[in-house]
């Protein structure tokens, strides 16, 4: 069975290009200042796993972070 | 007053890599072999023109300056000519520095978030299509002048509760603040005063009668002490708003339809594939990134192993830094659906553009509500392209043929 992920964002990174939100809405959420977080706790439900890397590898600030567990 | 139409002359560059110009005809016209050039050579590269000025090339060095607000001053924000004193307030959050930066900024963000602008979009979609309603049956058009301008214009000026009727003398100030006052600093004052006394008449309006618009807003606003805004600084956010709404946008849909109008596979695979639309916008806004904002060198330090020395102003080239090959596999080829993307067209760090996803928005409209109009369009061979000078880089005349080849 493939690893479980989660995602996470640095709040002291994130510029608010929500690309992330964009990519991946099912994963991420916004402030009222447009800055991005994870919903919940970040883990990522199956078959959403390729966002993760998508959101991940599209940052501009490089603020996303996945891990496997 | 000189004439509005014809900044002075410049010598021209004969040195890319020692005497670099960006309003040279030849950087105005084509400046992506300039950039490869120059990145061949060095990551950062240096002019003594504009009283010295320095040039990141790669995606690194302008990321390493872009996140160093200390040695790198956000105080001017276009290489001049001449380097007068600074004003206050001049455009905050875009010519502040931290500590001021943090709380100016989070005072615009809200108005502009993904959620606000969705809001926004039926209106846009609407002007898209008022406008190719007054050209499309004339089988030609200048794309610039009578379209990819008005987009932003209108919609700004929707946004600030201001007459969209008024465009013409928004694209003046624009066209004096960020191309002619590169050489000439009297066009910056003047059109600072033209439209710091334009909004005033429209302020107190608000003062009396508030509107769900910008400008009440930043009436409404406190600052972080609980306090109204300074006027300075009020004023200072609305010029912000309307020149970095405009040009900025304009030049972005210009250069994307002048993309389309040249690749006709990708105009055909993007009306094939409508999905695509969101990553392609991307993908254009790589490619034809039209800011390139300055720093000003205020600590010496060293950038990607070249040392920069105080004094110097830097032409952040955030068009360049996309076009890097380290970065991007076929950093020269427009790749619609390309996959990994972390492009820096609204700039990185701090000053990340506030209104970025209003440019996304309305360049996503815009493409897509012409396409679904005009599917088939070519340049005019009997026409000229011609591309704007200076910060902001788009086509300022777009002749098209509409319809079909014959």
């Amino acid at each position: 069975m493939a690893e479980r992920l989660r995602v996470h964002v640095d709040p002291d990174k994130c510029q608010g290009h929500a690309r992330c939100k964009a990519l991946a809405p099912e994963l991420f959420e916004l402030d009222e200042y447009g800055n991005a977080h994870e919903v919940g706790d970040g883990t990522v439900p199956t078959g959403l796993e390729d966002k993760a890397w998508l959101a991940k590898s599209n940052c501009p600030e490089i603020a996303i972070e996945v891990t496997e567990e | 007053m000189s004439d509005v139409s014809q900044p002075a002359a410049h010598p021209p560059v004969t040195d890319w890599l020692h005497d670099f110009d960006h309003t040279d005809p030849h950087w105005t016209e084509d400046p992506f072999p300039i950039w490869d050039q120059m990145r061949a050579a060095s990551p950062v590269v240096h002019t003594e023109r504009f009283l010295g000025c320095y040039l990141p090339t790669t995606y690194e060095a302008v990321r390493q300056i872009a996140n160093d607000t200390e040695s790198f001053s956000s105080r001017r924000i276009i290489v001049r000519d001449e380097r007068p004193e600074v004003a206050k307030n001049a455009a905050p959050p875009i010519t502040s520095d931290p500590p001021d930066h943090k709380p100016a900024k989070q005072l615009l963000l809200p108005p502009f978030t993904p959620d606000a602008m969705k809001k926004l979009e039926p209106r846009v979609r609407a002007i898209c299509n008022e406008l190719i309603d007054e050209f499309i049956a004339d089988g030609k058009v200048d794309a610039a002048a009578r379209y990819t301008k008005h987009v932003p214009v209108r919609a700004i000026a929707h946004m600030l509760g201001i007459p969209e009727s008024d465009g013409d003398l928004f694209i003046k100030w624009i066209h004096m603040i960020l191309e002619l006052s590169i050489k000439n600093e009297m066009m910056l004052k003047q059109a600072a005063e033209e439209m710091t006394n334009y909004f005033a008449g429209h302020v107190e309006a608000r003062r009396k009668t508030p509107g769900d618009d910008l400008i009440s807003y930043l009436l409404n606003a406190r600052d972080k002490n609980g306090q109204p805004l300074e006027d300075s600084h009020i004023y200072g956010s609305l010029r912000l708003l309307l020149i970095a709404g405009i040009d900025t946008t304009w030049s972005a849909i210009g250069s994307s339809l002048w993309h389309l109008a040249k690749t006709p596979a990708d105009r055909e695979r993007l009306i094939a594939e409508p999905e695509l639309m969101p990553i392609a916008v991307e993908e254009l806004l790589r490619a034809y990134s039209p800011v390139t904002m300055a720093r000003e060198v205020v600590k010496e330090t060293t950038i990607s192993g070249c040392p920069v020395k105080p004094g110097n102003m830097v032409l952040l080239s955030f068009p360049a830094a996309n076009r890097d090959p380290r970065m991007f596999p076929d950093a020269d080829k427009v790749v619609l659906d390309r996959r990994e993307n972390r492009h820096a067209a609204f700039g990185l760090g701090i000053h990340r553009c506030v209104g970025s996803n209003l440019a996304r928005m309305e360049m996503q409209v815009a493409i897509e509500e012409w396409l679904k109009r005009i599917p088939d369009f070519r340049l005019d061979p009997a026409g000229t392209v011609t591309w704007s000078q200076g910060t902001v880089r788009g086509p300022r005349q777009l002749p098209f043929l509409l319809g079909k080849a014959m």
